[in-house]
């Protein structure tokens, strides 16, 4: 049984976010995850951004550092570097891991630096009030897209896999026994691991989108996401407005950036030229 | 006393490397002070190689030269660029194999020599000009002694060109021997 | 045991490479630009010999990020750039003073503004320095005049770092960076070397941002128990966000202040030459001391009794240093390579308008220009 008080800092709740908010939920996860893997907390550092997401690291009692935005990743790298004995994960959200942070974020991925990163995609900047980010879908409404989005989003998983990152899963806020299998999966993947979690912001997105109440974007979650293992029973057709959740790509050849980099110390100190 | 330095001629002719061999042959060598830059923006377009030297027994504040002492120019355009703006009373030396015309200028020395050429003679190759172009310049001012030249030398050029560039060296001091 | 000192024959920013490393620097994050590229290049060959680490980031923003990352592991880390990077630098900059996390960045300045003169010296990021980024921080500024300098200021630049808890900015220049001359290189045993105070509470009294009488709290290294929140917010004591604390607010920011103030006597580094009877006081501070310290000896074989102040703390300007040698002096005169930036600072202490001689070109300003602008002024006196 999980005594998730056991990884709270208790004092900092309540938090900060509306009712019916996805990020509550994928801290659970987490907090899953770490106890499923047997994890200290003192292992643990948790790294944040700006934003909704940035919250989260407030109320967990592990080692947690919010950055500034977007920057996550990079501030991340510094110390993963120097601290490659420590776990090092991020949470960031579309605006800030997509948008500002998505440089970053290509770049961590193309090296391969073990560093776990959970994109919690709620198509919204909550924080500010409902504007359109990067994964905001096309033809949504915002308040800086009052007569809808016409800009494409990304494919956020496709981007970062082709950028180079060896693991790679989506789930949602809805399926979230599946959600703490993942993060598991990726905490213990040695190289970059990316999953997204799509999850909903009643106030700042549904409201404007014909989705009112939280149950009904969880509703929608339920009924557009396809596990990847069961992809193949739909037609191309149906799976237009659908999306794969699960391990959606794994690479365990590639090689890891403070495991090369040690390898490149080392060979130095044997007075080789590296 | 301060002396100003500048060589001149084109990227690959090794000015900038034999800039830092006369200054450390001052400053490790002679224990006096010396500067040393290399020209970056205008001077150095369209491969021209600019390289400065200061050497002086006092501080060297000022860092930077508009009228050399002595001035080595390896190409027509370096001559023709800095030629004018030697001091009274200076000295140019010239590499006879790239220059053609030498306007003359009563009051300074102007030594026509075929520093290349006298590369290849002694090592097969015009890579040491630089070097023979320094002993050249040592052997007509004394700035520093021969032998801290060598020694600079034989410390910051790559270890297989030692013996190439000593033989080099050697044979444009052997010059002046004749006197 | 014999002293060794060492002659060596150096470039600006080598020197600044090499005495990082025995400031104890063991991680670089960088991106490449001209003039400070050199730094990052020496870096990258001689961090992992020492067991550090050298990254090349994809950006500017993300070579800073990076550092802080690492010094709030603990290590000293640094970064190097000139002023384009070091505006992309200035937002990370803000983050590292509200969260009291060490690091030097190197600007070798350059001709703005934008790309400029992308090779020339200038010296046009003097207020870039103390206010690029946004709000009310602290901030440390050294500028070294020689490459001798460069390399004692580096050492001074963590030193300084670790004791306040403060990025340090080490604003060096195009001709400083790239100018080669003669180094001597004090013994390793003899240079002092500042490390941050480290908490020896147990994990569950310590509070990361409590400090003492200087202001500076002490670090507790990860992964022992110390399991605190850093945010960028402004916080508590235990490093929670206090957002609407208006009472915690104003004493965080406040305090972060008092750092400054407590140490700006030893922080405060500056050099004189000849001013016991000057009656021209000349402020320089960076490669255009060196063309000051030049004119001054013309001046006086001149007949004018000149006199120069060269300032290597820049921020906090030492305003009473300024004063107390201006006092005398008839004449005051700021030499800068921009259109007047130290020299507003002076005049606000000493209280009256000093001779502005400014270069914008590219070029040093030379002592004979110096020299030409006092003649100029006696002429009309």
């Amino acid at each position: 049984m999980l005594d998730i008080k056991k990884y709270l800092r208790l004092s900092k709740l309540p938090h900060i976010w509306c009712p019916g908010c996805g990020n509550g939920s994928v801290v659970r996860a987490l907090i899953m995850a770490v106890d499923k893997l047997g994890l200290s907390k003192d292992e643990i550092v948790l790294f944040t951004g700006i934003g909704c997401s940035a919250r989260t690291n407030v109320i967990v009692d592990f080692n947690t550092i919010q950055t500034t935005h977007g920057r996550t990743l990079a501030f991340a790298t510094g110390f993963k570097l120097m601290r490659p004995d420590m776990k090092v994960i991020v949470i960031t959200g579309d605006g800030d891991g997509a948008a500002i942070g998505g440089n970053h974020l290509i770049h961590a991925a193309r090296r391969n630096i073990d560093i776990t990163t959970i994109l919690i995609n709620n198509s919204i900047y909550g924080m500010t009030g409902g504007q359109y980010s990067p994964l905001s879908p096309q033809g949504t409404y915002a308040t800086t897209a009052p007569y809808g989005n016409i800009e494409p989003s990304f494919d956020i998983c496709k981007l970062v896999e082709a950028a180079g990152a060896t693991f790679i899963a989506r789930s949602t806020v809805y399926h979230i026994q599946l959600t703490a299998d993942l993060i598991a999966k990726a905490i213990a993947h040695k190289g970059f691991s990316f999953i997204e979690v799509v999850s909903q912001c009643p106030v700042g997105y549904g409201r404007r989108n014909r989705m009112r109440t939280p149950y009904e974007m969880l509703m929608w979650q339920k009924e557009h996401a396809v596990l990847v293992q069961q992809a193949q029973r739909y037609s191309l057709e149906e799976m237009k407005d659908k999306f794969l959740i699960g391990e959606l790509f794994v690479n365990k050849e590639k090689r890891e950036y403070t495991e090369l980099y040690e390898e490149l110390r080392r060979k130095l100190a044997e007075g080789g030229e590296g | 006393m301060r002396k100003e330095i500048v060589l001149s001629g084109y990227g690959g002719q090794g000015l900038v490397l034999a800039g830092i061999i006369l200054a450390e042959a001052a400053v490790i060598y002679e224990g006096k002070n010396a500067t040393h830059n290399q020209s970056y923006g205008p001077e150095a377009r369209g491969g021209a190689s600019r390289s400065e030297i200061i050497i002086s027994d006092e501080e060297i504040n000022y860092p930077e030269i508009e009228r050399p002492d002595i001035l080595l120019a390896m190409t027509q355009d370096a001559l023709d660029k800095y030629g004018e703006s030697v001091k009274e009373g200076g000295l140019i030396i010239i590499d006879t194999l790239y220059i053609k015309e030498v306007k003359p200028r009563s009051d300074v020395e102007i030594y026509e020599l075929p520093i290349t050429e006298i590369s290849i003679r002694e090592t097969g190759k015009p890579l040491s000009a630089n070097i023979v172009a320094l002993g050249v310049l040592v052997s007509l001012t004394g700035i520093v002694k021969r032998e801290s030249l060598e020694a600079a030398m034989l410390n910051r050029v790559p270890p297989a060109t030692r013996d190439l560039n000593l033989k080099a060296l050697r044979a444009a001091f052997d010059i002046f021997k004749k006197g | 045991m014999s002293l060794k000192e060492d002659v060596r024959f150096m470039q600006g920013n080598e020197a600044i490479a090499e005495a990082a490393i025995l400031a104890g620097v063991r991680f670089f994050a960088g991106y490449p630009i001209t003039p400070a590229t050199e730094i990052a290049e020496m870096m990258a060959l001689r961090m992992p010999q020492v067991g550090g680490v050298f990254i090349q980031m994809e950006d500017e923003i993300a070579s800073i990020a990076a550092v802080i990352g690492a010094s709030m592991a603990g290590f000293k880390a640094m970064t190097a750039t000139s002023g384009p990077g070091f505006t992309l630098m200035q937002e990370n900059l803000g983050y590292a003073t509200i969260v009291d996390i060490p690091c030097v960045i190197v600007d070798v300045q350059r001709g703005g503004p934008s790309t400029g003169l992308p090779t020339l010296p200038a010296q046009g990021d003097v207020m870039q320095a103390r206010w690029g980024t946004h709000g009310d921080h602290p901030i440390v500024v050294l500028c070294p005049a020689t490459v001798q300098e460069a390399f004692e200021l580096t050492i001074e630049a963590f030193n300084i770092s670790e004791l306040i808890r403060n990025p340090v900015i080490l604003l060096s220049d195009a001709v400083v960076g790239h100018v080669r001359e003669k180094v001597t290189l004090p013994d390793p045993s003899r240079i002092r070397i500042v490390n941050r105070r480290v908490t020896n509470l147990p994990p569950e009294q310590y509070k990361p941002f409590a400090a003492g009488p200087d202001g500076v709290p002490d670090f507790a290294y990860r992964g022992k128990g110390y399991r605190y929140h850093v945010t960028s917010n402004v916080h508590d004591e235990e490093g929670f966000p206090a957002t609407y604390n208006h009472k915690v607010a104003n004493e965080l920011i406040r305090r972060l202040h008092k750092k400054i103030e407590f140490y700006r006597k030893e922080i405060t580094y500056y050099k004189t030459y000849r001013v016991e009877d000057s009656d021209v006081l000349i402020v320089a501070y960076g490669c255009t001391a060196r063309s000051a310290k030049d004119a001054v000896n013309m001046l006086r074989e001149g007949g004018i009794r000149a006199g120069l102040l060269q300032l290597q703390t820049l921020w906090p300007f030492p305003g009473e240093v300024v004063e107390g040698y201006a006092k005398r002096a008839k004449v005051v005169v700021v030499p800068e390579m921009n259109m007047g930036q130290l020299v507003g600072e002076v005049e606000r202490c000493i209280c009256r308008k000093a001779v502005r001689i400014n270069r914008v070109d590219g070029k040093m300003i030379s002592p004979w220009e110096i020299v030409d602008a006092i003649k100029e002024v006696f002429s009309h006196a």
